[in-house]
């Protein structure tokens, strides 16, 4: 970025402008040069100083002769004639070294930028330079229906280097895809990492996530989902009953936007076989079975799981409270009065209780059962 | 196009269902039987749906020998393609169109699953409506039963209805041994290896739906089986398939606790 203009193409900018590194970010040379962000690298990757050369594109030669170099750099092109057969011993031998080891180097060097690269993407710079490339829809869109060319982020399953090439993560459907177009598939995931993805929209909470084809599909496709599923009763789909959604859905839920909390996951969201126009059981034998991947509450307060295990419990109590002795009763029904409490201050409590107590979640449904 | 129309007219043993299967694009398409085109019963009511209908036929069971203009020429070409594609939907739910389908998805000539998580099952096309021109082939994984957009450009331009939207459901109720096991496994967002609450608790949330699910099939005795499941069969019950990724019992702080108010619980 801030590379000296003398230099026609850094090494980063051409590293990243390679086939199949269009993903990349260009690590700013200051981020490279502090020493405190390479911590660590220096054991991960074979010949670290030659490689970090190579990236920041300082000569290695310059080593010994540095200030010779620069002394001749004036007229280096009308001296470069003679200036060969000076150097000519000391030189070729370097170039054997250099020439057998290059291709070393180069792999060290991409070795070296991608781990940097992974620690930059998530530095306030890097991210914001993801953010553009984001924008752009530099990573591609994701390829599920029902996500409606959601834009996606490369992300690693693994911070390793070597273990598994890059993914693309949709926020929509909270779910990774191997990259559409194959040049991506020898670029390896820990050069993105696996915090990258879900720290990216949560250092942008307000960032709108939602279906980008939205308009153009409509056009394309006069079908009405809306309509199936009012006339629906079987057991599967109690996840789409006819209720509307409640109105009173909190702006945030478990501190992500409720708006982009997987907009491309619930109702009207997934995938319904059918035959003939007639849904597929579950019953069947070869029905759909993998409905849950893609679904979420009508209600988005069922995943406030604190929430819920208060609601619930208080129900809970008193139904056992009736159905045992009468000592409980007077719990039950004090309970309840305090859940409703609760439910009504909800958001405050939440936070509150997050801190001293893990939600009782596992607990409720055991005794659900 | 114009050099394969002046070809057929010519050249008898260059059939037009074998270059249209075979061109660039028409790869998901299988070819249809000639019995299966000439019984006019199979293309009942495509006559109104299809312009120049018989000579669109004529074409596609190479008896077409009219001497046309250009221009009508390619409106006959085009028509032939779009009844094609129509009958094309029709055969594929018939024993022998399923019996060539299946081949194609076997070859995973439809394509691999995206989804990272499906290890790239072999897909299927499938339309979301029966009717022409409402929107492009998507192709359908069975292993997470939902559909994709395909990835070439090419593809993106057929029309769903050339493939139905009941095919590959009918596929796995004819060959219901070919139906892939399917996978529990999802992808966990992490920040630095922390597990992010909402996309955790929404899976919980999602996975408490499997149970029910489970529990609503058992009902009428069917056992719906994960992979996972037969895997780590002993500390099953319902939490078992998540925690079966992580290999050491170390990692499970938080699933101890669970799992000792489970105890507790019961």
């Amino acid at each position: 970025m801030s590379s000296s203009e003398g230099a026609p193409e850094s090494w980063i900018s051409s590293f990243c402008s390679l086939m199949g590194h269009e993903f990349f970010a260009e690590v700013s040379e200051d981020f490279i040069e502090d020493d405190f962000n390479l911590t660590g690298l220096q054991s991960q990757v074979p010949m670290y100083k030659e490689a970090l050369e190579m990236i920041l594109d300082v000569e290695p030669e310059d080593d010994e002769e540095e200030e010779e170099e620069e002394e001749e750099d004036e007229d280096e092109d009308e001296v470069l004639g003679d200036e060969r057969p000076a150097y000519r011993r000391a030189g070729d031998r370097r170039h054997a070294r250099v020439a057998s080891d290059l291709s070393v180097i180069e792999s060290s060097a991409e070795l070296l930028y991608g781990l940097i690269h992974q620690r930059y993407i998530t530095s306030r710079p890097g991210i914001q330079q993801m953010l553009e490339k984001y924008e752009m829809q530099h990573f591609g869109v994701c390829p599920r229906v029902n996500c409606n060319g959601c834009k996606v982020l490369p992300v690693g399953r693994s911070d390793t280097p070597g273990q598994e090439t890059v993914k693309l993560f949709c926020p929509g459907c909270m779910d990774i895809y191997t990259p559409p177009n194959s040049r991506f598939h020898s670029v390896d995931g820990a050069f993105f990492g696996t915090t990258f993805g879900c720290l990216f929209f949560m250092t942008f909470p307000d960032l709108d996530i939602g279906p980008r084809l939205d308009t153009s599909l409509s056009t394309m496709s006069p079908r009405n989902p809306v309509q199936p599923a009012s006339f629906t009763r079987s057991p599967q789909s109690q996840y789409d009953l006819e209720t509307p959604t409640p109105e009173d859905q909190p702006v945030e839920i478990n501190g992500v936007r409720t708006a982009n909390l997987c907009p491309g996951l619930g109702r009207g969201k997934i995938y319904e076989p059918k035959i003939y126009g007639f849904k597929v059981s579950e019953v069947s034998r070869v029905g759909p079975r993998m409905k849950w991947l893609r679904m979420k509450p009508k209600d988005i307060m069922e995943l406030d799981e604190l929430w819920r295990h208060e609601n619930f419990a208080s129900q809970e109590n008193q139904g056992r409270g009736a159905d045992r002795d009468g000592d409980t009763e007077m719990n039950a029904a004090k309970s309840q009065e305090v859940a409703i409490a609760n439910r009504k201050k909800a958001p405050m409590r939440r936070r509150r209780r997050n801190l001293g107590e893990p939600p009782h979640s596992d607990q409720m449904s055991i005794q659900g059962a | 196009m114009e050099d394969f129309n002046s070809e057929t007219d010519s050249d008898y043993t260059s059939y037009w269902r074998d270059w249209f299967v075979s061109s660039r694009g028409n790869e998901y398409f299988c070819e249809i039987d000639e019995d299966y085109l000439t019984d006019r019963f199979n293309l009942t009511g495509l006559n109104t749906e299809v312009p120049y209908y018989q000579y669109a036929l004529d074409l596609v069971t190479d008896v077409f020998d009219l001497d046309a203009d250009d221009d009508l020429r390619e409106q006959i070409e085009k028509s032939a393609r779009h009844l094609y594609g129509l009958v094309h939907a029709r055969y594929i739910v018939t024993t022998r169109g399923l019996g060539k389908m299946l081949d194609k998805y076997k070859k995973s000539e439809f394509g691999k699953c995206p989804r990272v998580m499906c290890d790239g099952h072999p897909l299927l096309p499938v339309g979301q409506s029966d009717l022409p021109n409402m929107t492009t082939v998507k192709l359908y994984c069975p292993k997470c039963e939902d559909i994709y957009n395909p990835k070439s450009s090419r593809h993106a331009s057929i029309d769903g209805a050339y493939f139905g939207t009941s095919f590959h459901s009918i596929l796995f109720q004819v060959y219901p041994a070919l139906n892939p096991e399917k996978s529990v496994r999802r992808y966990e967002p992490r920040i630095y290896g922390f597990k992010v609450h909402a996309a955790a608790a929404l899976a919980r949330w999602q996975d408490n739906c499997r149970e029910d699910m489970k529990a609503r099939i058992g009902d009428f005795g069917l056992a719906q089986k994960f992979i996972e499941d037969s895997e780590s069969e002993d500390e099953g019950f319902e939490y078992g398939e998540e925690y079966s990724e992580q290999p050491a019992k170390t990692e499970k702080v938080l699933g101890d606790t669970a799992s000792g108010r489970m105890d507790l619980g019961k």
